[in-house]
C-alpha cells in the first residue's frame, strides 16, 4: 500500500530546508569566525550578533506579531542591567543571564496587560512602549550616587555601571570567558534564538500569532482571544531583546542608561525595515549591515554618520520598502522559476520546483 | 408570553429579549425579540440600515447590547467576548470578508479548524473542507490574491472548519456570479441538515432558493416573521423593502 503523499510536504519541505541552510549558515560562522578574525573582530563581530538578536525581537514582535512597539529598547536595558547587577551581587553569571531574560518578560507582561486586556489600538501602543522606554531611560539617568544601589551593584546614573564580569562557565564564578569564549556565547545564543523562533512561527501558536496579524476580527470570530496571543508574543520579544541586553553588557564590559535611548529604540527599527520586515533573517542582516556602515562611516570624515543613516532609511523606505531579504528572495525565486522553466522546456517531465515554494514566500 | 418554571420548555438555541443597541442618538436595534430553534434556518431580510448586520454583532459579541438579553442555550451571551461565543459554537461569515489575506488558502482554514484539536484531526477537518467547497486546487494560493466571490467562500470554508453549531451568514451570495449563488444555496441547505443557520440576504431569487422562515427587519424592529410566502406577500414588507427595489 503506497502512502497518499502529505498535502503539507508541498510547504514544509522547502521550509526544513531553509530551516537548515540558515542553522548551517549560522554554525559556519560560529565556528569559523575564531580562525578568520583577530580578537578586535571577533569583539566587533560580538557587538554585531548582539544588536541581531535585538532586531531579532523588534523583527518577531513587529513583523510577526502586528505589535508596533516602538520602545524595544526598554527591554534591552532592562535585561542589560538585570544582567549587571545580578553578576554583581552573585559573582556567578549563571542565574544573572536568567534574570536578564525574565525581568523584560515580567515587565513586558506587566505593560502589555494592560495595553492589550486595555483594548489600546495599534497607533497608541506605539506611543506607550516609546514613552515607557523613555521614561526608563530618565529614571535610570538620575540614579547617580551611591545611595542608588542594588545590593552591591551601584546604579551610576548617566555614567552608568562600569567593569561588569563577563559570563562564566554555568555554576563556575572563577571561569570567566575571555573574548572568544563570549563570541561563542553571543553566536551561539543568535543561533538557538533563530531556531527557537523559526520553531515557534512553525508551531500552531506562531500561525494564530500571524493570523491575529492579518485579521484580527477574524482570528476572534473563530474562537482566538487576540489579546493573549499579542501578550504572549510580546513577552517572549521583549525576553530576547532582554537576551540582546545581557550580550550588550558582556561586550562590552558596562551598560548606561544610553540601552534605554531612544536612538536605541529608533536604531533597531532601521534595522529591520532594511533587512525586512516579516522575515527573521531580514532583522539580524539589517542590523549587520548598518551596524558595520555605522563603524565604516565613523572612520571618515566627510559626512556626519548619523546624517548617511538617516539617508539610508529614507531611500529605503521609499525605494524597497519592502527590504533586502524579501525582494533578494523574489529575485531568487523569479530566476529559479526562469532556469527551471527552461530545464522544463527541454525535460518536459520534470518537476516545476518554483512553484512548490509559493506558500513559503513569505518566511 | 410568561412561562411559569415548572412547564419551562427547554431552551432555544438562541433567544434575544428585547435587545437594543443604540449609538448615541441612533437606535439601529431596538427592542428585538428573536427565537432560534436547533437547526432552524431562518432568513434575515430588510432594507439598508435596518440593523440586520448590526444584530449579527450583537450575536457575535462584536457590539455589546445597550439593553436586553441574548442567550444561545443556557449560556448569557449578552456581554460576552467574541471568542468566548465562538467557543460556544458559533461561527459567523461577516459582511465584508474577514480573511487572513496575508495566509494560504489552506492556512486559513487550518488556523479555523485547529482550536483546541489535534493535528490530525486538525488536518482532516482542512482536506475534507477543502474538498467539500471545492478549493482543493487553489488551497496553496495568497488569499489576499484571489477574486472577492472565491474570498466569500474562502470566509465560508474558515466559519465551516471551526465547527460551529450556530452559523451566521451575512450577505453570502453578494457579488457571486449566478452559477455561484445557486452553488451557495445548495450548500446552505446541505449545512442546514446538520446546523442552524441565519441568513441575512437581499438577493431576493436567492431567499426563495432557502428559506423556509423569514423574519423582516426594519428600522431596528422585527416588522413581521413567518413562512417565506406570507412575508413576500405582505403588503408591509413590499412596501418598506420590495416596493423599493422594484422602484
Amino acid at each position: 500500500m503506497t502512502r497518499p503523499p502529505s498535502p503539507l510536504r508541498a510547504l514544509v519541505r522547502p521550509a526544513s530546508l531553509s530551516f537548515l541552510a540558515m542553522v548551517a549558515s549560522g554554525l559556519v560562522i560560529l565556528f569559523g569566525a575564531p580562525h578568520v578574525l583577530d580578537t578586535f573582530g571577533l569583539v566587533q563581530m560580538t557587538g554585531f550578533t548582539a544588536m541581531a538578536m535585538f532586531a531579532l525581537s523588534q523583527g518577531f514582535i513587529w513583523g510577526y506579531g502586528g505589535v508596533m512597539s516602538f520602545g524595544q529598547a526598554a527591554f534591552l536595558g532592562l535585561g542589560g542591567y538585570a544582567y549587571a547587577v545580578g553578576v554583581l551581587n552573585m559573582g556567578d553569571s549563571t542565574v544573572p543571564v536568567f534574570l536578564a531574560i525574565a525581568v523584560p518578560m515580567l515587565f513586558a507582561g506587566l505593560l502589555g496587560y494592560f495595553m492589550f486586556y486595555g483594548r489600546i489600538s495599534d497607533a497608541y501602543i506605539g506611543v506607550i512602549t516609546l514613552t515607557v522606554s523613555v521614561i526608563l531611560f530618565q529614571l535610570v539617568n538620575t540614579t547617580s550616587g551611591s545611595q542608588y544601589r542594588i545590593g552591591e551593584a551601584e546604579l551610576g546614573g548617566f555614567n552608568g555601571i562600569p567593569a561588569i564580569p563577563a559570563l562564566n562557565l554555568p555554576g563556575d564564578a572563577g571561569n570567566q570567558l575571555d573574548p572568544e569564549g563570549i563570541w561563542y556565547a553571543a553566536m551561539g545564543s543568535l543561533v538557538v534564538v533563530y531556531m527557537f523562533l523559526r520553531a515557534i512561527l512553525a508551531s500552531r501558536f506562531g500561525r494564530v500569532v500571524v493570523a491575529i496579524r492579518e485579521n484580527e476580527t477574524r482570528a476572534q470570530l473563530i474562537g482566538y482571544d487576540p489579546r493573549l496571543y499579542k501578550l504572549l508574543a510580546f513577552m517572549i520579544s521583549a525576553g530576547i531583546a532582554g537576551l540582546a541586553g545581557c550580550l550588550f553588557a558582556n561586550w562590552g564590559g558596562f551598560i548606561s542608561p544610553t540601552v534605554f535611548g531612544l536612538t536605541m529604540s529608533a536604531q533597531v527599527i532601521i534595522f529591520v525595515l532594511v533587512g525586512g520586515l516579516g522575515t527573521l533573517l531580514g532583522p539580524i542582516l539589517g542590523a549587520v549591515l548598518i551596524q558595520w556602515l555605522t563603524i565604516e562611516a565613523g572612520a571618515q570624515n566627510v559626512i556626519d554618520s548619523n546624517l548617511g543613516l538617516g539617508a539610508i532609511l529614507v531611500t529605503f523606505v521609499l525605494l524597497i520598502p519592502q527590504g533586502l531579504v524579501p525582494v533578494a528572495r523574489n529575485l531568487v525565486l523569479r530566476l529559479g522559476t526562469a532556469l527551471s522553466g527552461r530545464r522544463m522546456r527541454a525535460k518536459p517531465l520534470g518537476p516545476a520546483p518554483g512553484t512548490a515554494l509559493a506558500g513559503e514566500v513569505r518566511r | 408570553m410568561s412561562v411559569s418554571p415548572a412547564t419551562k420548555p427547554v431552551r432555544p438555541l438562541l433567544e434575544a429579549k428585547g435587545a437594543t443597541m443604540r449609538f448615541g442618538g441612533v437606535t439601529a436595534v431596538n427592542a428585538v425579540d428573536f427565537v432560534l430553534g436547533e437547526v432552524e434556518l431562518r432568513c434575515l431580510i430588510g432594507p439598508n440600515g435596518a440593523g440586520k448586520s448590526t444584530f449579527f454583532k450583537m450575536l457575535t459579541g462584536q457590539l455589546t447590547a445597550s439593553a436586553g438579553r441574548i442567550h444561545f442555550r443556557d449560556t448569557d451571551i449578552t456581554a460576552a467576548h467574541p471568542h468566548e461565543i465562538a467557543r460556544l459554537g458559533v461561527g459567523i461569515k461577516t459582511q465584508v470578508p474577514n480573511v487572513f489575506n496575508g495566509l494560504s488558502v489552506r492556512e486559513n482554514v487550518f488556523v479555523a479548524a485547529g482550536r483546541k484539536k489535534s493535528l490530525a484531526r486538525t488536518r482532516a477537518i482542512v482536506e475534507e473542507t477543502l474538498t467539500r467547497l471545492k478549493l482543493t486546487e487553489i488551497a496553496t494560493r495568497l488569499v489576499g490574491q484571489l477574486a472577492h466571490g472565491q474570498r466569500q467562500w474562502i470566509e465560508i470554508a474558515t466559519v465551516l472548519a471551526q465547527e460551529p453549531e450556530l452559523i451566521l451568514l451575512d450577505e453570502p451570495a453578494a457579488g457571486m456570479t449566478k452559477e455561484e449563488v445557486e452553488r451557495t444555496a445548495a450548500l446552505i441547505r446541505e449545512i442546514n441538515r446538520t446546523h442552524a443557520v441565519i441568513v441575512v440576504e437581499h438577493d431576493m431569487p436567492f431567499i426563495r432558493m432557502i428559506a423556509k422562515t423569514v423574519t423582516v427587519f426594519n428600522q431596528g424592529r422585527i416588522l413581521i416573521e413567518g413562512d417565506v410566502d406570507t412575508v413576500l406577500s405582505d403588503t408591509r414588507v413590499r412596501d418598506v423593502y420590495l416596493g423599493k427595489q422594484a422602484a
